[in-house]
């Protein structure tokens, strides 16, 4: 079972308690009104989708009920930190050799990008 | 015209005839009690729990009791409070005279009393959380997962559990408590 770590809980619960919920670190744009329609669907659509380090909210749903972001490493599923809501992007704690031994696809089989 | 009956809206509990146990575990349906989901700022904390007669927790994972009373942390600004009987809460709230959000929520949840040395073992049948003294002490309680449904769940003794359910739930609750009781017998 995966832990993930609530930091407003301040304790490791199981990831049943857990909901993904998107990207973190967007801003709403402060003058939503007067960007462009590319700038607003940039904004409102389009997510990076990013293969290996994301930052991403979450939310203890069957817990405190608190939203925080967490950075994960999608190829592992790793949680490297989580913190609470509104802070900005935390420095990553340093992961040992573990992170880059897991073997993909384009590692191994060929050059699919 | 003869009184039937009819025009009378008898409460019914949702767990009145459930029965299940092991040598080890006693469930019980809890007596209808007084609940109130309890939403406040930190600024607030100090005339709700002047108000209600029992401090609201601050710290994760505690809770408070006191005259009759249960304080229960959800959350950084959520708070179940739990009153034996008809306990006034929604009034006492309202008097503190603090900015708060009160819900009533007394016949939405039910109770399932979980008792005896293998309580632990018979709620972690479908609950993820550790019940060991060390990590979920006497006075602990969390709002978590309980197979399929969510539920509160608080320490009340060393080896004695309340669990909170939604009173639709209750029927799954006490049957996969049932199961796990068999389970933590064995």
């Amino acid at each position: 079972m995966l832990l993930i770590h609530c930091p407003y809980c301040e304790e490791d619960r199981s990831e049943l308690e857990f909901r993904w919920a998107g990207e973190a670190h967007i801003a709403r744009p402060e003058n939503i009104s007067a960007i462009s329609d590319e700038e607003f669907a940039e904004y409102f659509f389009l997510r990076n989708n990013e293969k290996g380090l994301t930052y991403e909210r979450w939310r203890h749903i069957h817990g405190c009920g608190r939203f925080f972001n967490a950075a994960r490493d999608t190829v592992s599923d790793r949680f490297l930190t989580t913190y609470k809501a509104g802070m900005p992007k935390q420095p990553l704690p340093e992961t040992g050799a573990s992170e880059k031994t897991v073997e993909t696809y384009e590692a191994t089989e060929g050059d699919a990008r | 015209m003869a009184d039937s009956g009819a025009d009378l809206a008898n409460r019914t509990s949702p767990l009145s005839g459930f029965h299940g146990g092991s040598s080890t575990v006693r469930l019980e349906a809890a007596p209808p009690a007084e609940r109130i989901s309890l939403r406040a700022r930190a600024e607030d904390v100090a005339a709700l729990s002047s108000a209600l007669g029992v401090d609201l927790p601050v710290r994760p994972k505690t809770s408070a009791s006191g005259n009759g009373r249960s304080a229960l942390w959800l959350g950084p600004d959520e708070w179940l409070v739990i009153a034996e009987g008809n306990g006034g809460l929604m009034q006492a709230a309202k008097n503190s005279g603090a900015l708060h959000s009160a819900t009533d929520v007394s016949h939405r949840n039910t109770a399932i009393l979980v008792s005896g040395p293998g309580a632990a073992a018979a709620i972690n049948a479908g609950c993820p959380q550790d019940l060991s003294l060390k990590a979920f002490p006497v006075g602990a309680c969390s709002r978590t997962v309980f197979g399929k449904v969510e539920i509160v769940l608080l320490r009340t003794g060393g080896d004695a559990f309340r669990m909170e359910v939604w009173r639709s739930f209750s029927d799954y609750a006490f049957g996969l408590l049932a199961e796990g009781a068999q389970d933590a017998a064995v």
